[in-house]
């Protein structure tokens, strides 16, 4: 060591000269170290955060349209003889009205032109097939209501509500140039006019073409080679195919005189607006276009001296909203009718298959109820069983043993409760399937072992001093504990008791045995009713095939956040209130 | 500790109480198949919403989970009713009898198809089921006809006029009805459809089954998980990746993948009801007779299922992704229903 090669020789005194420039070097090194250090703990401090934020934000981002809705604002006529055939105001008589068909006959009434069975079919699929339950309930709430002609909210369908939330296409409208003349045959439309009003269209489909050439350029390079006597029937014929189609493709785009048929499965759709019609073009000239009227015009048209041309970028077929489901929402969005409105629904109604329907209250309330037979159960047993092994059990190896399965108890794995509430409380004590009642019970169990190891700790972290003054004055042991000791370990006890409330809140596997992975509708009104919990909802969201329903499990995981959140802060907020110190 | 006698007599009060409960049971409970589960939640929504009765409760189990529960017994501990994606077999038909669980009302519900998809964003493919068997299966059989460990690594290898891209394949997990599926629906055909597998089924049927019930475990093959939705992003990310998974994904998403075309049909509903599509499947809900009367709705739940507003053209099934059952068979299913007709247990699969 240098130290001791330092010191003078013979005195066997250890002298030190911090002032030496190898001390000197050895204190900046210490420092430098130090400083590292830090610099690492703050990296992993913000490396952390980032990874927190970007979680947060992606959710955030993807949750936030659940929290919304959009409505079309209809006149409904609310027929007597529709509602209320008796007259009588019964309120059993006014639930069996033909609510729908109300509603429907307004919704319709916006687009007279659709007759046709299939294309009706696909306008009703716009409206939510709960708007005619929210118009009952209405009636239900205020019977005045009928006979009158009032503006009601109807709510829109998922697709039709992704729309609205930008999640169908991207539209850009242009202004045409030059007026057109307007040949109409029944939903046929002729469109012609003078100087090549089509001629900037028919170039951006050309140029599409091109691009198209180039794609199945690409797809004929990556053939491979044939082969010397092999069989290469099947490949010299995609071969033929694709050159075919390249060459084709070329040459329609090359000639820029020529008319085009819009394939509606691979090109963006062109739809023209004016005078409140919309029109898809079908066949595009330089002069000329023929044309599908998705949308009849306000009044006769024969001449358009203004009019737009709006380009659905993503093809029909690559989408669920079609061209014409998509002008039949623009149309009545241009007039006014369409809103935008916070979702209380998402709060107030139950589980649902429609995904504009769904809400989160049954599993919130079935959270909240699961949690509070988990915090009856496991807080008194855990602090108890915690205060006796601590303070009045003989250690002796009995107790060792138990402790010993205490600390495994709670590394054993979730699903293994579940297996243990399905034997116990399901088929021996025969308790309900799916009630928070047993969820709770067996999530009590789960954290038992959690709260147990920590009220232990935190009793044990209470000074023996304090014990023992209060013995020494001539207190019982029993009320050393109860009037001394337990208070004051208090808050350490809460610190146990949030963090296993917190793990039994997220839990998912041991309730799958018990059956609270399930579709429930009604909110469970007693611990007894069948209910699930939020992280169950969660993953049942997840796994549905309708698009709408990522956002609702986004949506779910931002409520289940916000009620952690407000757990844990009630109870940082009531250890404060125990809170000593000595 | 006062709080601690306030939690025993809670749990004593709430067992009283759930033992008022477990003697009438009020509300249909359903357990079963994840591939019948959408379709049944919105029947049962349905029937909460019209049919005056609480909606019932519908639970995901996985068709055998669901099976061995609804045979367990009759009584209001038992299910009444159970989702399957595939028929009931022989042996759960004789669990069924053995545990006083007699009548049972059969329901062929609809079609699912298997599809095999991948992202719009890469030109159409079109595979037979044998080349989704040599893609799939851990052992091929090689130039001799033994079989050998799968050397295709890209599809060009199994097919000179199939595209140069490595074979990517993201599929359900063996603990799923789906890999089930994949297994009977698209690789035990598929093997058929090779002469040298074929030959081996006739002499040693075991190395048969053995072939076309092991997936590759190289690395081509990767299991996503139980949630579709997971593959379905994961093919919209990588365009040289396919997917398996039900008709009804694909139906949903079709805005971001298409469907691979097997043995020569698209995967569409028509093809798939008149099952020319050849992977698909039929589906089926079990109801308990014996519960009929005692839980409330069951009959109108069963009435429900196969009425026109939900399982005929157009019913609101169909936009759920169900392929209905053509009007003719749906009508005798109609007359079964009403007439609560049982099944015999004659023509169950082994």
């Amino acid at each position: 060591m240098t130290d001791t090669s330092m010191a003078p020789p013979g005195t066997g005194i250890r002298t030190f000269d911090y002032g030496s420039d190898e001390a000197q070097a050895r204190v900046k090194r210490r420092y430098q170290a130090e400083a590292r250090f830090k610099l690492y703990g703050l990296l992993a401090v913000l490396f952390a955060g980032a990874f927190v934020f970007v979680l947060l934000a992606d959710i955030v981002r993807k949750g936030m349209p659940a929290f919304f809705e959009h409505r079309v604002v209809l006149t409904l006529d609310l027929d007597a003889s529709l509602i209320d055939p008796t007259g009588r105001r019964e309120i059993d008589a006014l639930r069996n009205g033909d609510y729908n068909k109300i509603v429907m006959d307004a919704w319709r009434a916006n687009f007279p032109e659709v007759t046709q069975r299939s294309e009706r079919r696909r306008l009703e699929a716009l409206v939510s097939s709960g708007a005619a339950d929210d118009l009952r309930a209405a009636v239900i709430r205020d019977p005045a209501l009928i006979g009158q002609k009032i503006r009601f909210p109807v709510l829109l369908s998922d697709d039709a509500d992704l729309h609205f939330k930008g999640l169908s296409t991207r539209i850009s409208t242009v202004p045409g140039a030059g007026a057109l003349d307007v040949k109409v045959n029944g939903r046929e439309v002729e469109l012609s006019g003078s100087g090549q009003p089509f001629a900037a269209i028919l170039a951006d489909v050309k140029a599409g073409l091109l691009k198209d050439a180039e794609r199945v350029g690409a797809e004929l390079a990556r053939l491979p080679a044939s082969q010397q006597g092999g069989n290469n029937a099947a490949l010299d014929a995609r071969r033929a195919e694709l050159t075919q189609k390249v060459a084709d493709l070329r040459r329609r785009a090359g000639d820029a005189g020529s008319a085009e048929t819009i394939d509606f499965s691979s090109m963006p759709s062109r739809i023209i607006r004016a005078e409140g019609a919309s029109i898809r073009l079908q066949e595009i000239g330089p002069g000329s276009a023929k044309g599908f009227l998705l949308v009849a015009p306000q009044r006769e048209m024969a001449r358009l001296e203004s009019w737009a041309i709006a380009t659905f970028a993503t093809p029909e077929s690559n989408r669920k909203a079609s061209d014409a489901d998509i002008s039949w929402l623009e149309t009545l969005n241009a007039r006014g009718a369409i809103e935008k409105a916070f979702s209380t629904r998402f709060f107030t109604s139950g589980d649902s298959r429609e995904p504009e329907l769904a809400g989160i209250r049954g599993a919130l309330i079935g959270s909240a109820l699961t949690l509070l037979v988990t915090l009856i159960v496991c807080l008194p047993l855990g602090v108890g069983a915690a205060v006796y092994l601590e303070e009045f059990a003989p250690k002796n190896r009995f107790t060792d043993v138990l402790e010993v399965n205490i600390n495994n108890l709670a590394a054993v794995p979730s699903i293994v409760f579940g297996l243990l509430g399905l034997a116990m409380f399901l088929n021996f004590f025969g308790l309900p399937r799916s009630a928070p009642l047993v969820g709770g019970l067996v999530l009590a169990l789960l954290v038992l072992p959690t709260i147990i190891i920590a009220s232990r700790a935190a009793l044990k972290a209470v000074p023996p001093s304090i014990k023992e003054a209060a013995l020494g004055v001539g207190a019982s042991h029993q009320q050393a504990i109860f009037h001394h000791v337990l208070p004051l370990a208090m808050p350490g006890i809460m610190t146990g008791t949030i963090i296993g409330m917190a793990h039994a809140l997220g839990e998912t596997a041991p309730l799958l045995m018990i059956g609270m992975v399930a579709f429930i509708v009604d909110i469970p009104q007693a611990i007894t009713d069948p209910g699930t919990v939020l992280p169950v909802q969660i993953y049942l969201w997840s796994d549905l095939p309708e698009v709408a329903f990522q956002a609702k499990t986004a949506g779910a995981i931002l409520v289940l956040l916000g009620f952690l959140f407000v757990m844990n802060g009630a109870a940082i907020l009531l250890r404060r209130r125990f809170e000593r110190r000595w | 500790m006062g709080s601690k006698f306030l939690g025993v007599s809670v749990i004593a009060l709430a067992m009283a109480v759930s033992a008022g409960v477990a003697s009438a049971r009020d509300q249909i409970r359903i357990v079963g198949s994840s591939t019948v589960y959408p379709f049944t939640t919105a029947v049962a929504e349905q029937l909460g919403k019209t049919g005056g009765v609480k909606t019932p409760v519908v639970e995901s189990t996985g068709t055998g989970g669901g099976m061995k529960m609804f045979c367990d017994g009759v009584g209001v501990n038992f299910p009444d009713a159970t989702n399957a994606s595939r028929r009931m077999k022989i042996g759960e038909f004789e669990a069924c009898q053995k545990n006083g669980v007699k009548d049972i009302i059969e329901l062929m519900i609809g079609y699912d198809g298997l599809t095999m998809a991948h992202s719009k964003k890469s030109p159409p493919m079109k595979l037979t089921r044998a080349q989704i068997f040599l893609a799939l299966a851990k052992n091929v059989p090689g130039p001799d006809g033994k079989l050998i460990p799968n050397p295709y690594k890209s599809w060009n290898q199994i097919d000179p006029s199939l595209p140069n891209k490595p074979i990517e394949i993201l599929g359900p997990p063996p603990t799923s009805g789906t890999r089930d599926s994949m297994h009977e629906l698209m690789m035990e055909p598929g093997a058929e459809q090779i002469p040298a597998l074929k030959a081996l089924k006739a002499s040693d049927r075991k190395a048969f089954d053995a072939a076309w019930k092991t997936v590759r475990e190289d690395g081509a093959y990767v299991e996503a998980g139980e949630n579709d939705n997971v593959i379905v992003q994961k093919l919209e990310a990588n365009p040289t990746a396919f997917g398996v998974f039900g008709f009804s994904f694909l139906e949903e998403n079709a805005a971001k993948i298409q469907g691979v075309t097997i043995d020569g049909v698209v995967p569409e509903m028509d093809s798939i009801s008149s099952l020319k599509y050849g992977p698909s499947r039929e589906m089926f809900v079990y109801v308990k007779k014996a519960h009929v009367g005692v839980v409330p709705g069951l009959d109108k739940f069963a009435q429900e299922y196969v009425s026109d507003r939900a399982a005929g053209d157009g019913g609101y099934l169909e936009k759920k992704g169900l392929v209905p059952v053509p009007k003719a068979k749906r009508d005798v299913a109609k007359a079964n229903v009403a007439a609560l007709k049982t099944m015999t247990g004659e023509g169950l699969p082994k």
